[in-house]
């Protein structure tokens, strides 16, 4: 059967033809919708949201160990926490089940903190990645992924970028294989890397890392497309579409299996034409590892390394080259228009967290997730923001030194919390640090489209299981002074936010009230504002709701009124909290929508 | 259909971007064409832009339209019409709901919202069809039918037959809201029928 798919959606289903038994993960885009395609299409597969991408990997590990097909994915900065078992992994190999490993990098960083190319990371850690260039190759990829696995006795990594998991295309389906697991075959040798046994391991790696190399220059993952042209293009990944888009009768060679290159093949290939180009996303990973086995190509120089490329960007390279003459750009110049950043939800509790700190006025150690917007005008309060887990440790860090003489907070969400927060919490008890952290409790993993967690109550198959409490756990943890307080309550959040800073020895503040991404209604009447006492002071525009918009209606001094798009509005109340006037007022009809 | 067909599709998050890139891929894979869409769904957040790519054609490569190179420009808010549109060919089509979402960042002054963005369209651009689709999705029930009834404005220039718009609606659209879609789809269809003479 023939379907439109995503390339997430088509890897999972790679994943349910190959027979897989296991498939564990921590959400983060652009790969989320893997797991939740199993875990909504294929029930015949166990699907776990694992607490970090290290957990997921050890997971998939022991499936492999138990002799079943496993998967194991995240995004790019995710394979970074993953990376102590990985480079081990390598050496061990993988049990009697197969092991793929998905990177879903980002260049661009639609929504990244960097834009890191996890090629490298294959060749570092010196296992095969296979690289699809669209939907019906990311699921017959999966399949070839397992017997390479299996064959060579090594993980595996499938490489996504955003525009391969998030695009669409036609796949056509094919029956699936029974999922089983062969049972666990003891073998200390191979399997538990102390010193001694590590060491022949790696000799074991090297040798297969010679037969990858062999069986690279042969697979037909690795293609020549003869044209008849004396132009070359080494291209894979969505670069080759871009390549064709622009020049569909060059001749070229498509890289589907990018560690170890086949150099021999694109030795004869670069013979054979009289100027060959590399084009690449991001690093020249491919050019520098062909330029050091000492042939002569061109790539870096005509692409940029930062961001996507695109049609466009690759026809301009393209034609710097002098291989196409003319480039179709635009045709209708756009003006200058105001900007439209993304903003946090309207109701988001996010909102009144952010709004009691900027007001508090102390420095704020960010972390990943929705709440990084608050950094974006309006609300412009998040001093820091690196990698999950980071807030915590930041925060302790410019606490130690006197950094910032009115206080750290620390802010991190529930999931980030149980990711990778914890730890960092444990140092602030046990290395007796003054700061404060904030857990932003709103129920589930909302930044990635809201999957569950280990507090949520729910396992991503559906099932009820127990939920972690946020109070005892910090308690456990050593905190003495652990709070709850309403997003919503503005006088209360700032007061208890100045008293927890006021506290000697670490504290930590909850708060309770869930993400609206299912707009779900606080109130069920929209906020109005009367504009008979709005004044157009603008306060409640600087909270940054989507809800609230200055109206074509103006005041004597000729500034906009503020109206709120009852459709939009959950009815938070945050700012109507905010408007001296009192002109924000609860709506005495309730919207419908059929 | 010789050539490919692009169409970007553009509105704020929330609007249904998604959904109707959902439905007219489908569609041009059930009357048997190679189809390709992308988009960029990061951050679930509602306010910021978001735009589809759509492409089909007897063999298409990349996902995304080359810059300028649109067919078809279809906008759920009026400012992102003309936000976007540099990636629209000359004599392409620009369908656009009058809707208007001003951010509140234009409140403090630095920033303005255009006075008739429609009519800053129509300098640019020969084809531009411009409905008041909020006024009608609220008429027909729902507001977020926008995109469906811009979806039956565009279908009236596009090849296909009426029953695989449906049957592609029918596969997408969540069932309980099958029948007001379709409705809002052929409301769209004769709003167009109307503006036939005037716009294009
Ligand atoms: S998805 Fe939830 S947490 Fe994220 S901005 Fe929206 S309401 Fe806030
Ligand atoms: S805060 Fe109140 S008075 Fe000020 S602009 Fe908003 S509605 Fe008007
Ligand atoms: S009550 Fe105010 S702040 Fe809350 S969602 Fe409605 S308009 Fe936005």
């Amino acid at each position: 059967m023939k379907r439109l798919l995503s390339g997430n959606e088509a890897v999972a289903r790679g994943t349910f033809e190959a027979g897989v038994k296991l498939a564990s993960a921590y959400p983060g885009t652009p790969s989320t919708e893997i797991l939740e395609t199993i875990a909504e299409e294929y029930p015949s597969i166990y699907a776990e949201w694992s607490p970090n991408e290290k957990v997921a990997f050890e997971v998939g590990i022991g499936a492999s160990l138990g002799g079943a097909r496993t998967l194991v994915t995240m995004k790019h900065v995710g394979l970074n926490v993953a990376a102590d078992p990985l480079m081990t992994f390598a050496y061990t190999g993988v049990g009697q089940g197969g092991f793929i490993v998905i990177s879903a990098d980002d260049p661009e960083m639609h929504s990244s903190q960097n834009e890191q190319d996890n090629r490298l990371f294959a060749k570092f850690a010196q296992i095969p990645f296979l690289e699809p260039s669209d939907s019906q190759e990311a699921k017959d990829f999966m399949l070839k992924g397992y017997e390479i696995s299996e064959k060579f006795d090594t993980p595996v990594m499938l490489r996504l970028t955003t525009r391969i998991s998030h695009s669409k295309g036609i796949v056509e389906e094919s029956d699936p294989m029974e999922p089983r697991a062969v049972g666990f075959k003891r073998d200390m040798e191979k399997f538990v890397m102390i010193p001694s046994n590590a060491k022949k391991r790696h000799v074991v790696l090297t040798e297969r890392l010679k037969k990858l190399a062999e069986y690279s220059e042969t697979t037909e993952l690795n293609t020549v497309e003869e044209n008849g042209s004396e132009i070359g293009i080494i291209t894979g990944g969505i670069s080759y579409q871009y390549a064709k888009d622009n020049l569909p009768d060059a001749d070229y060679f498509k890289i589907g299996f990018g560690f170890p290159l086949p150099l021999k093949k694109i030795s004869k290939f670069i013979e054979s034409h009289k100027r060959v180009i590399i084009v690449e996303e991001l690093e020249p990973y491919y050019e520098e590892i062909i330029r050091a086995a000492g042939m002569k190509v061109e790539g870096k120089k005509y692409f940029s390394r930062l961001g996507e490329l695109s049609p466009y960007k690759v026809g301009l390279g393209l034609k710097e080259a002098g291989l196409i003459d003319e480039i179709k750009g635009a045709e209708i110049e756009a003006g200058p228009l105001f900007p439209r950043p993304p903003v946090l939800c309207p109701g988001c509790p996010h909102r009144g967290a952010f709004m009691a700190l900027k007001k508090v006025g102390v420095a704020v150690t960010g972390d990943i997730g929705c709440y990084t917007l608050a950094m974006l005008p309006p609300l412009q309060t998040l001093d820091s923001c690196i990698c999950m887990g980071a807030s915590i440790g930041t925060a302790i860090g410019m606490e130690k030194v006197g950094g910032y003489d009115k206080g750290v907070v620390a802010v991190i969400g529930d999931s980030t919390f149980l990711h990778s927060g914890i730890t960092g919490l444990l140092d602030a008890v046990y290395n007796k640090s003054n700061i404060t952290v904030m857990i932003l409790d709103n129920r589930v993993t909302a930044m990635t489209g809201g999957q569950q967690h280990p507090a949520t109550g729910y396992t991503l198959m559906g099932e009820k299981t127990r939920a972690v409490d946020f109070t005892e756990l910090c308690k456990a943890l050593g905190v003495e002074s652990v709070r709850v307080v309403d997003a919503y309550d503005l006088k209360a959040m700032i007061d208890v936010i100045k008293e927890e800073m006021a506290r000697p020895g670490p504290s930590v503040i909850l708060t309770n009230r869930p993400c609206v991404l299912m707009p779900k209604r606080i109130m069920d009447r929209p906020y109005v504002v009367d504009p008979e006492l709005c004044n157009g002071c603008t306060a409640c525009f600087r909270i940054g709701c989507p809800a609230i918009m200055p109206s074509k209606e103006m005041t004597k001094r000729n500034k906009p009124k503020a109206v709120i798009d009852p459709v939009l509005c959950t009815g938070c109340s945050l700012c109507a909290q905010v408007c001296k006037p009192e002109a924000i007022v609860l709506a005495e009809e309730p919207v419908s929508v059929k | 259909m010789n050539e490919v067909i692009n169409v970007l599709i553009v509105g704020v998050g929330g609007q249904g971007v998604l959904l109707a890139s959902e439905v007219l891929s489908e569609m041009a894979m059930k009357a048997g064409l190679d189809v390709k869409k992308s988009e960029v769904h990061g951050m679930s957040q509602r306010g910021g832009v978001v735009s589809s790519h759509v492409k089909f054609g007897p063999k298409v490569y990349s996902p995304i339209i080359p810059y300028g190179q649109a067919d078809i420009l279809i906008s759920f808010e009026q400012a992102e019409a003309l936000r976007a549109v540099d990636w629209i060919k000359k004599d392409g089509l620009i369908a656009t709901s009058r809707t208007r979402l001003v951010p509140p960042i234009t409140a403090g002054g630095k920033f303005k919202y255009p006075d008739d963005p429609v009519a800053d369209l129509k300098k640019k651009v020969k084809n531009v069809i411009a409905i008041d689709a909020d006024k009608i999705a609220l008429e027909l029930g729902n507001p977020r039918l926008v995109n469906i009834l811009l979806l039956g404005v565009v279908s009236s220039r596009l090849d296909f037959e009426i029953s695989v718009w449906e049957e592609a609606i029918r596969a997408r659209v969540k069932a309980k809201f099958v029948d007001l879609n379709l409705k809002a789809f052929a409301r769209g269809r004769e709003l167009a029928k109307e503006s036939a003479g005037a716009a294009v």
